[in-house]
């Protein structure tokens, strides 16, 4: 079996077994990412150097038995992370040349796991977009068909996963971020609980509604790594002070007896009958592991959509105005006043979509239109949050499609920013009520992989990740690679 | 919801962005239409619904000791900056 397709664990044994070293299998990713990177547009730094002293250290420690269950292992940052002392972008032109002065709370706690550096991955800009098309360093491809998006903002931590140039990457969801391009590149994902992972040294989008994750082939990879990340940090103000299980041992929980909540708000119009198909298929594979399949309805999930682009937006607007061309970031040339000063470096530093969306945030929160916005979507987001405790009421977990289709191509939605937002329209809802979710693969459809989602109750990160590790001990579809990067 | 392209200037001005000439052009649709995703709330009875405040139940801001918990690291954070002199950051005169 080559290295690449190897899960953690097995990479673990193989490294204490000294098998192969840490600089071998860290030369092995490199040389895979030194292949395909200029194809895929996946990382945008990629950090060779400080890779190979990583993995030095790591064989160090593996040499006097003092490694890890991840001591050695390679993962990828997404570039919204701040890395000390490396360029640091958010895929915008705005952070070029950027170098972070600190190291974000999520890479210090996998470096201080041991894991090894690959590099930095491409996004859509500041996290805005489900295509990774908004980069300003152009658009990520899909490893199973070059000509489709890979889905974002995680774009191209999915990417960097599916085609195995890195065994894990991190990734952050708003809206859909980690689970949306997990479902397009048939990989899984997972979205923990709003608090669970400290946001220290992410750079912010919209403050109510991010957080930290991981992207994996499979969720016994995700739980390795989701383990260190998770955690109490005093410098997130937003980091909840809870013991973190052990998500590993805990993959082991039978499924039988487990009440699944089939939502059916998520299989209305607007799903794609072939990917409705994959999912419903999933549900009877769930049904023959011992699960409870229970119909329920979370009434105002619809209006997840509409909420989340009055919230996001609004939050957005306030903190991308730390962009100003004073203290960092991209300055416009000669400006003739403070003011000219700050319109020309913000007009000229953002893209389209990231000037779109401070626009709406601070349309909806300018004088007058407080109460019928933002007020409102904040009322309206209560009303989606008691609809899924009701749900949880009656079931542990909520399943449904992660997408409504598979990937797309490049290029087809990003003429019409609604159509685009639409891609979340199943994902938004756990973020708006800060619940923990999933996305793992459930099979295919015209050779492009189909997403499950799953959705659990606030801190059910363990019991999520046993369901899908239940489900991808029965089927094969998140050992499947695409066949140019088998 | 239906924006005109002086809406989207005055919003650009309150967001401090400068638009192009084809941003100006394109802006004003785009963003109507975003409203008008956004108009589906109105349809949605809300009278004695309270705001939401936080996503979890319960969960109060944090308060620390008023101590000092970090060493000054200008000279660092000053290397990201577009311009500085003796420290400071440099921005055009604003007091004539």
């Amino acid at each position: 079996m080559t290295l690449h397709t190897r899960s953690l664990a097995a990479l673990a044994l193989g490294l204490t077994a000294r098998e192969f070293s840490s600089v071998e299998l860290t030369q092995h990713f490199l040389d895979r990412i030194a292949a395909s990177n200029g194809a895929l547009n996946a990382f945008l730094t990629v950090t060779a150097e400080r890779a190979l002293s990583d993995a030095k250290r790591a064989d160090a420690l593996l040499a006097k038995n003092q490694g890890g269950a991840l001591t050695g292992i390679p993962i990828a940052h997404k570039d919204i992370f701040c890395t000390d002392g490396i360029q640091t972008t958010c895929a915008s032109k705005m952070l070029k040349g950027f170098v972070a002065p600190y190291d974000a709370a999520v890479v210090e706690r996998l470096t201080a796991a041991g894991t090894v550096l690959l590099g930095k991955t491409n996004m859509d800009e500041f996290a805005m977009g489900s295509s990774n098309e908004t980069s300003h360093f152009g658009p990520v491809k899909n490893p199973w068909d070059l000509a489709k998006v890979p889905g974002g903002s995680s774009g191209g931590s999915a990417a960097v996963v599916a085609a195995r140039l890195a065994p894990a990457a991190t990734g952050t969801d708003t809206g859909g971020s980690i689970r949306q391009p997990a479902a397009l590149t048939g990989i899984s994902g997972i979205k923990p609980t709003y608090g669970r992972v400290s946001r220290y040294g992410m750079i912010a989008f919209a403050s109510s509604l991010d957080q930290a994750g991981i992207m994996a082939a499979s969720a016994e990879d995700c739980a390795a790594l989701l383990a260190p990340m998770a955690g109490f940090d005093a410098r997130d103000s937003t980091s909840v002070e809870r013991a973190v299980p052990d998500y590993v041992a805990g993959l082991q929980q039978s499924l039988k007896g487990l009440k699944i909540g089939i939502l059916k708000e998520f299989f209305a119009e607007g799903l794609e009958a072939h990917t409705g198909a994959r999912v419903q298929a999933a549900i009877e594979e769930y049904r023959r592991l011992g699960a409870e399949i229970v119909e329920v309805s979370c009434p105002n999930l619809p209006l997840s959509v509409p909420t989340y682009y009055v919230v996001a937006p609004a939050e957005a607007s306030s903190n991308l105005s730390r962009f100003d061309g004073v203290r960092f970031g991209y300055r416009c040339e000669n400006p003739r006043d403070l003011l000219d000063l700050y319109k020309r470096s913000r007009g000229e530093g953002f893209g389209s979509e990231v000037k779109r969306r401070i626009m709406t945030g601070t349309y909806v929160l300018s004088a007058g239109y407080y109460d019928a916005y933002y007020l409102k979507a904040q009322k309206v987001r209560s009303l989606i949050t008691d609809d899924f405790k009701r749900a949880f009421s009656q079931v542990d977990v909520l399943l449904g499609p992660t997408a409504p289709g598979p990937a797309f191509a490049i290029g087809d939605k990003v003429d019409d920013p609604v159509t685009m937002y639409l891609n979340d329209i199943y994902t938004i809802g756990a973020n708006l009520a800060g619940l923990p979710a999933m996305s793992i693969p459930c099979g295919f459809v015209n050779e492009l992989p189909v997403g499950l989602q799953l959705i659990g109750p606030h801190f059910s990160e363990s019991q999520l990740l046993a369901v899908a590790h239940g489900y991808q001990q029965v089927t094969d579809f998140h050992s499947r690679v695409p066949a140019a990067y088998a | 919801m239906s924006l005109t392209r002086k809406d989207v200037e005055g919003i650009a001005h309150l967001a401090r962005l400068q638009m192009t000439e084809a941003e100006l052009a394109a802006y004003p649709e785009s963003l109507s239409k975003i409203l008008t995703l956004v108009d589906q709330l109105n349809a949605v009875p809300t009278g004695v619904i309270e705001p939401m405040a936080h996503p979890l139940e319960g969960e109060i801001q944090r308060l620390r000791p008023d101590g000092v918990t970090e060493t000054d690291a200008h000279r660092k954070y000053q290397a990201n900056a577009p311009q500085v002199a003796s420290g400071l950051y440099v921005v055009p005169r604003v007091i004539e």
